[in-house]
């Protein structure tokens, strides 16, 4: 979620003047993007310390916090929108975290490495975990806890009554609506709770 | 890094009394700073350093005397440092009814020309921060770039934009919390009854007597003392070692070295600190409850800081002042869609940890006044 390309897609996805929580931001790159190019504020959640004080040098706001011990610091709807980018697939408690998502924000936007990609499918039918720019670890020491795929996606919303407002892939920079499942690295998913939910 | 050097404290004189929170008044009172730095011509950037239990307005350089005594934040405050001198005018402030030369208990009361001794009137944290506040007009400063202290000294900071929110553009408070649970009043009311139950105490007024109650200073501050280091690191330090290579079978003496090093700690405060500022400072300590004024509702008691901008830091090992209780002024300043960030360092060295030098909360703190220092060249 590094490239530039790929943050300038997301961000597109963000209505100006937001209230934006940026779960795991990182070194807040795409919250001072946000702030500087399409007038939003917030807050950004980071467990990493290093990540603290680039936080705090570009001037995000950020909390640090376990992603892990749940979003209780923050009220219904008390987000527009909640991002939870390249975040997903490093949580225990995935299931919990996309409901506490929907709770906080009126919108959420994940992203995460698709793991069906057509190059993961080829390793794996050669008998090999994929070793990708997207997912760069060795099998046994991989901070990605959880694999999941685009389709796979799909069916984890539905199950937790979220509406799917937009979804597509990335790959290189580009935007894939096609084949997402197979052709995108990466997958984004909009989505905001379901009246049901 | 470099110091800031051999500094001399200054006092500043208010003849006018300060109304108390209690409803009392405090009459005419001096109020002991130090500053390092330079103020800027237009005076916006200046940080005020709130202390805690038993530190003063020396908080960096050494002091020109027999002692040389460093300043208890010298690794924070000075030149190059997190809180850059070459950038800030940093100011130092001894609170009211301190014994380190701010107005206090062993001085003269006006009314009857003794010293106040029991006497002193009961200062809340609001009321040191009022004071504070007296200071900073005297020195011309319209608006602090920031406040920023630790423990008791994060109550301080938390005050000010509380009481004085326009008076001060960023609070930084860590290791703190929104009031004290009880099982912390619990351990100050055992060290207050240690003071209280001296017979060297003559009802604070031992002033008179020629006598300090030391007994009860050295207990109470073995106390503190305990409560100040995690487990890890009192293990860490000292286990179960033996002064004496061996058991000597005596339930008098010292056998471990945490009785010795316990017990030096104790002897070292009684001969500086005050018993009388022991009491009054726990008070404060246990009276500080913003929310207590709204019901409870910490969230509400924050509405008037909505410009103002946060820095709050707690350590993971800090039993006294744990992460939870920042993660409430956390949440209440998210509350108030008020500007905060929050840093919860993994420290081993539980609440000492703020006066330390760990590189991952310096880092922070460093960052964060880089922030400030570029405001306030704007």
């Amino acid at each position: 979620m590094s490239e530039r390309r790929d943050l300038e897609l997301i961000a597109e996805l963000v209505p100006p003047g937001s209230r934006v929580l940026d779960l795991g931001c990182g070194d807040g790159e795409l919250l001072a993007h946000l702030a500087a190019r399409r007038g939003c504020t917030g807050y950004g959640v980071e467990i990493a310390d290093a990540n603290i004080p680039h936080c705090v040098k570009r001037g995000v706001q950020v909390i640090q916090l376990n992603l892990d011990d749940g979003l209780a610091l923050f009220g219904d709807r008390s987000f527009d929108v909640v991002l939870q980018l390249d975040t997903l697939q490093h949580l225990h408690n995935t299931e919990r975290m996309l409901r506490e998502t929907a709770r906080v924000g009126r919108i959420g936007i994940v992203s995460f490495p698709n793991f069906a990609h057509w190059p993961n499918r080829l390793s794996v039918l050669r008998g090999r975990m994929p070793v990708t720019k997207t997912l760069p670890y060795q099998w046994y020491d991989t901070p990605n806890i959880r694999v999941g795929t685009f389709a796979d996606f799909e069916v984890l919303a539905r199950r937790n009554g979220l509406r799917i407002l937009d979804a597509f892939g990335l790959h290189g920079g580009a935007m894939l609506r096609r084949w997402p499942n197979l052709r995108a690295s990466v997958a984004v998913f909009k989505f905001e709770r379901g009246a049901d939910a | 890094m470099h110091s800031v050097g051999i500094v001399h404290p200054q006092s500043r004189h208010f003849e006018q009394p300060l109304p108390l929170r209690s409803g009392a008044t405090l009459p005419p009172f001096t109020l002991v700073y130090e500053t390092y730095g330079t103020l800027n011509a237009d005076a916006s950037n200046a940080v005020l350093v709130c202390h805690a239990l038993n530190a003063s307005h020396h908080v960096a350089g050494r002091h020109d005397d027999a002692q040389g005594a460093e300043g208890w934040w010298d690794n924070l405050v000075g030149p190059g440092k997190p809180l850059d001198t070459e950038r800030f005018f940093v100011i130092g402030v001894n609170n009211l009814g301190s014994c380190f030369g701010s107005t206090g208990p062993m001085h003269p009361n006006p009314a009857t020309g003794r010293p106040y001794g029991a006497d002193f009137p009961v200062v809340t944290v609001e009321d040191w921060v009022d004071a504070q506040a007296r200071l900073i007009d005297a020195l011309g400063i319209r608006q602090l770039a920031a406040v920023i202290g630790g423990s008791l000294g994060g109550m301080q900071a938390l005050a000010w934009t509380l009481r004085h929110a326009q008076r001060v553009r960023h609070c930084i408070a860590v290791a703190s919390a929104p009031n004290l649970s009880a099982q912390n009043i619990a351990f100050n009311e055992v060290a207050r009854r240690a003071i209280t139950t001296d017979p060297d105490f003559h009802g604070g007024n031992y002033y008179d007597h020629g006598v300090v109650p030391a007994r009860g200073l050295r207990v109470a501050r073995m106390i503190g003392h305990i409560t100040y280091l995690s487990d890890d690191s009192m293990e860490a330090k000292f286990g179960r070692e033996l002064r004496n290579g061996g058991l000597g079978y005596t339930t008098q003496d010292i056998e471990f070295q945490i009785e010795s090093y316990l017990r030096y700690q104790g002897d070292k405060f009684s001969e500086y600190f005050d018993a009388n500022t022991y009491l009054l400072i726990t008070r404060a300590l246990d009276y500080f409850d913003p929310a207590a004024a709204h019901g409870g509702d910490l969230s509400a008691a924050f509405a008037p800081a909505c410009d103002n901008r946060f820095l709050i830091v707690s350590f993971t090992t800090d039993w006294r002042f744990a992460p939870a209780r920042s993660r409430e002024i956390v949440k209440a300043l998210v509350d108030n869609r008020i500007a905060v960030s929050y840093a919860e360092i993994d420290a081993p060295h539980g609440h000492d940890a703020f006066l330390l030098d760990d590189a991952r909360y310096h880092d922070v703190l460093r960052a964060t006044f880089e922030r400030i220092a570029a405001e306030v060249a704007r």
